[in-house]
């Protein structure tokens, strides 16, 4: 346990200094990306008001405040993308990251905690500057905020996961992105990233709970707004875990047969 | 009418060569139907919960998505790859190819360019535009047509002007692959009509990104929303973009060295 502790940590350092340089970039990157949920919540502001303050128990307030959770959450949402496997194994830049004494799994996963810890610290002036223009309406009790702490954090790394497992999917088919964009598209929809899923036509909140979309972004999110039980939170936390380890089956499997494959061809 | 020749050859060229891939049209057009398809969900999924966005109908604000995806389309058709190639040729120093030959360079880099198969954006879009026409089933005159069109040619050159000003940027910071993902990010404002946003973005979308020119004045056209001042005030926008964005480049390209130089 401690080899894997000692391992993650150096490649945090590492990963950290190398994320670091564009940080102008990166921040310019950030602000655009909040760009797409103040659009969002201009919107449901307008159709929340002309319904006579609320729709589906949303007001003004909560709809910013739902809104700029979002940005929050989108950053802490953002995995390896599955595209990055293209160039591994098709460039053969993979074998090189074999060679290594520990699972690329977890070198990709380390990596990515040092650029969340810089996203995170660039996140803060956006947040604010959000808070100030919109006049969100938050109100968590303390155990709201240390859940949604654990929330964003557990789902995250749920979501690295299910996402690594389908960026393996490159090692049997070329055309891959037609299946990550139907995989983004069903995201988009069901995770409560487009609209909060309450809002969501009955079907389509139905279909969401197959999925794992919902827990990685609508939960937090709902749950740091006040909108969830007890009882719900610890369902949601039960989904992210049952979540987690069908994509670290499916790892272990895909990776196993992905790379006899791979040494197939001669790599 | 050089200009024209010289668009029309490297048209003809850009085509032949497209014309090799022929199944990428089919691919462009999944993607197209699918990103409408997409905005459709969203616009039922608000329209479950009220009648109207700030005074706007369904189908009225189907027009906007329309213009949206068609203008889109015009961008990623003749704008983006242009744009595109002028930032790698300036990284790469193979910018002199474009410089040494005999008519303007910025010409040559805006026109030589262009990927034929995202002409399915704007066929799409003018689809959706002619579908929530009907819906609408109000008469366009003779005039408002008119008035689309020009908006909508006004707007392209407003867009074309602050993208080549934004790529301009390369020759100063070279680094700069993220500016034009920013403008795709502001661009999405562009669904929805300007005039639902804040007062400082409103702004911004007018003046700094003219993105209200580009979709929502086109829309207003076709709504019979538009007032002639509107399209006074863009024709003046225009022209003044046109020459900042000239003089822009005429600075930027003294900043160039070449690969030789």
């Amino acid at each position: 346990m401690t080899r894997y502790a000692g391992v993650y940590w150096a490649q945090f350092k590492a990963q950290l200094i190398s994320n670091m340089q564009y940080r102008v970039a990166l921040l310019l990157w950030l602000l655009t990306m909040a760009v797409e949920p103040v659009i969002y919540l201009v919107v449901w502001q307008i159709v929340a008001t002309q319904q006579g303050g609320s729709v589906a128990g949303y007001t003004a307030g909560d709809f910013a405040a739902y809104y700029i959770v979002w940005t929050l959450v989108r950053q802490m949402n953002i995995a390896l993308t599955p595209y990055e496997f293209e160039e591994r194994i098709l460039r053969g830049t993979l074998s090189p990251m074999l060679l290594r004494p520990m699972h690329l799994y977890h070198l990709d996963l380390a990596g990515f905690f040092s650029f969340k810890a810089v996203t995170l610290f660039l996140w803060i002036p956006i947040g604010v500057g959000l808070t100030l223009a919109f006049r969100p309406d938050l109100h968590p009790t303390g155990w709201q905020a240390a859940a949604f702490a654990v929330a964003i954090v557990t789902g995250f790394i749920m979501r690295f996961t299910l996402v690594w497992a389908l960026g393996l999917a490159t090692f049997w088919i070329v055309k891959v992105s037609a299946l990550f964009e139907v995989y983004f598209g069903l995201e988009l929809f069901l995770s409560g990233r487009l609209v909060p899923i309450v809002l969501l036509p009955l079907w389509m909140q139905q279909a969401s709970r197959w999925f794992p979309f919902q827990w990685s972004f609508g939960f937090p999110i709902e749950l740091l707004l006040g909108k969830l039980t007890v009882e719900q939170t610890l369902i949601g936390f039960g989904a992210q875990a049952v979540w987690f380890v069908i994509g670290a089956l499916l790892i272990a499997i895909l990776w196993r047969e992905g790379l006899k494959r791979y040494g197939a061809v001669g790599a | 009418m050089s200009y024209f020749r010289l668009f029309a050859t490297f048209l003809r060229v850009g085509v032949l060569n497209e014309l090799q891939y022929r199944a990428n049209f089919f691919v462009q057009l999944w993607d197209s139907f699918l990103q409408v398809l997409g905005g459709l969900v969203g616009l039922s999924i608000i329209f479950a919960q009220t009648g109207n966005l700030n005074g706007w109908s369904r189908p009225e604000l189907m027009i906007v998505m329309g213009v949206h995806v068609l203008v889109g389309g015009v961008i990623k058709l003749a704008i983006q790859p242009n744009m595109e190639r002028i930032i790698q040729d300036v990284e790469q120093g193979t910018l002199d190819y474009a410089l040494t030959k005999p008519e303007d360079s910025q010409l040559i880099v805006s026109v030589r360019e262009t990927r034929i198969w995202m002409m399915t954006d704007v066929l799409v879009g003018a689809g959706v535009i002619i579908w929530a026409v009907v819906e609408l089933r109000e008469v366009i005159g003779w005039l408002d047509a008119l008035a689309f069109a020009s908006a909508l040619f006004l707007g392209a050159l407003m867009i074309y002007s602050v993208w080549l000003m934004l790529t301009s940027i390369a020759f100063w910071a070279v680094r700069v692959f993220n500016i034009l993902e920013i403008f795709q990010g502001v661009y999405q404002t562009g669904r929805w009509p300007v005039g639902i946003y804040p007062e400082a973005m409103r702004i911004g979308l007018t003046f700094l990104v003219p993105i209200a020119f580009a979709v929502t004045t086109p829309a207003e056209a076709l709504t019979g929303r538009l007032n002639p001042t509107s399209l006074l005030a863009a024709a003046g926008m225009a022209a003044g973009l046109l020459v900042a964005a000239r003089i822009v480049w005429t600075v930027a390209l003294r900043r160039y060295s070449g690969a030789s130089a």
